[in-house]
């Protein structure tokens, strides 16, 4: 594909997070030109943008407020480009999280907390903490109302998730999509243009890589 | 509902896969990128790199590995093998591994997996354990960890099985998740190759004793093994490597029989 106007910028927020490069890598096997960056002007003028994050909140918080870019990801989320942020970069779009002592970008109403432990699965044992593995994802809502970057994408597909603590919306209608591990996990959440997962879409095989194709049209859709 | 794992494990030395066959649809069964390919098709939920490559000059081959296996097979992929610092461990993230395991390194100095789960989160840090049966009197380096416990059945070996050290694999397993340690990778060195199904009393006593996913290593030679392991063995994953490269069993035959069970696998 040869650089013209059309092809929509799109910027990887490079929160130093593991899965940066994991984004940057499914992306571009989509067709994307992603570019990984902490540059605050960079984002102000991308056509869509990533925040990635896994680890711990505070790492996240800590990277977003020493690089510059709590307000400008917060402009971002304003201007009604597409936002998506994935597993820790979705936990800190909320008010507080029960893991770490910074306050989040309070761009979703409700908090994050620990999975609990001690609760048994069907065979009969404890379930972990993290939750770590390949599991069903519900959407919720009508298929026709789902948000863009989840069309065509099989109900009770399996995505990969990596994560103990869960988020806990206040509004119920911003959850897109359940997981079940002995709680109901919110594995998605949609607030318009700003959609976050708990699951990794860049480590859950073909589904996964269908959300960034759906990410990179919806990118496309708003560069032209 | 979480699924269990079922994941191939591969051996690199020098950026080539060792100890496989070809397979019908592969061309090349030494190349790291195409066999991956493979296993994904197939239905692995994760993949192993196990790089055995014994000169250090040439470990900078598996970031290469790393990253073009990452570039085109899009499910979690671990990698070990020679990783000493943070520094090992960036590098090996950084072109695209989604966890780092480490093993004898760790051993030497427990304090490395802190600083990795410190920089990196413990989602990312693997613990390998090499564990073989207390038969008698145990020697080893006692200066890091003390005697091992009179109650000690399961002893932890490092360097690929040829150093015994004086560590007990309950509490070593106990320590290096309270330290960081995301994820235990536990091989039994008494069951590895001999086909006779995995260690189930190990896997089951260090799945209790800690809060983290285990991932069964050892022994795999049928397919009730794999059923064992994660029943009997209360483990979370099965890994297999020889059983799968030679072909003697398909991934996909090993979810299907795990899911006629009752098992909940991935199976899209």
């Amino acid at each position: 594909m040869t650089e013209n106007s059309k092809t929509p910028r799109i910027i990887v927020l490079n929160t130093r997070a593991a899965n940066v490069h994991s984004v940057e890598k499914a992306l571009r096997k989509v067709g994307a030109n992603p570019l990984v960056t902490s540059d605050p002007a960079e984002l102000a003028t991308a056509d869509a943008a990533v925040l990635p994050g896994v680890g711990a909140s505070d790492a996240v918080m800590t990277a977003l407020n020493t690089l510059g870019l709590s307000e400008p990801v917060k402009e971002f989320a304003a201007s009604g480009k597409p936002l998506l942020c994935v597993c820790v970069g979705l936990q800190v779009l909320f008010d507080s999280s029960e893991e770490g002592e910074l306050p989040g970008l309070g761009l979703v109403d409700g908090n994050v907390q620990l999975i609990p432990t001690g609760m048994k699965d069907n065979l009969g044992f404890n379930m972990k903490v993290p939750h770590m593995g390949w599991n069903q994802v519900e959407f919720t809502g009508e298929d026709s109302d789902r948000n863009p970057l989840f069309k065509g994408i099989p109900q009770s597909s399996n995505f990969y998730f990596v994560h103990s603590y869960r988020c806990v919306p206040d509004e119920q209608a911003e959850v897109a999509a359940i997981a079940d591990y002995g709680v109901e996990v919110c594995a998605a959440v949609a607030r318009g243009n700003v959609v976050g997962t708990q699951f990794h879409p860049e480590k859950s095989g073909d589904v996964g890589l269908k959300i960034y194709k759906n990410f990179l049209d919806l990118a496309s859709a708003t560069s032209n | 509902m979480l699924t269990r794992r079922v994941i191939p494990c591969l051996d690199v030395d020098n950026g080539r896969v060792v100890k496989g066959v070809s397979f019908v649809d592969i061309r090349d069964a030494g190349d790291p990128a195409e066999l991956a390919a493979f296993y994904n098709a197939e239905g692995a939920d994760e993949l192993v790199f196990l790089d055995i490559t014994a000169s250090s000059d040439d470990r900078n081959t598996m970031v290469d590995v790393v990253e073009k296996v990452s570039s085109e097979v899009f499910i979690p992929l671990t990698v070990g093998g020679g990783i000493r610092s943070v520094d090992d461990m960036r590098k090996m993230l950084e072109a695209g591994a989604d966890k780092v395991s480490v093993n004898s390194a760790a051993v030497a100095n427990p304090q490395l997996i802190e600083d990795c789960a410190n920089e990196f989160g413990s989602q990312c840090i693997v613990l390998a354990m090499d564990v073989k049966r207390v038969d008698g009197p145990i020697i080893g380096n006692f200066e890091t960890f003390g005697q091992v416990p009179a109650e000690a059945l399961f002893q932890i070996f490092t360097h690929g099985g040829r150093h015994p050290t004086a560590l007990d694999a309950i509490k070593w397993a106990r320590l290096a998740t309270q330290s960081g340690a995301g994820e235990l990778l536990v091989t039994s060195m008494d069951a590895d190759g001999q086909k006779t199904g995995y260690d189930n009393e190990l896997l089951s006593t260090i799945s209790e004793s800690v809060t983290v996913p285990v991932i069964a290593s050892g022994g795999a030679g049928k397919l009730d093994h794999f059923y064992d392991a994660l029943t009997e063995g209360k483990s979370d994953a099965v890994l297999a490597a020889s059983l799968f490269h030679f072909g003697e069993l398909k991934v996909s035959e090993v979810k299907s029989y795990l899911a006629e069970r009752g098992i909940p696998v991935r199976g899209d």
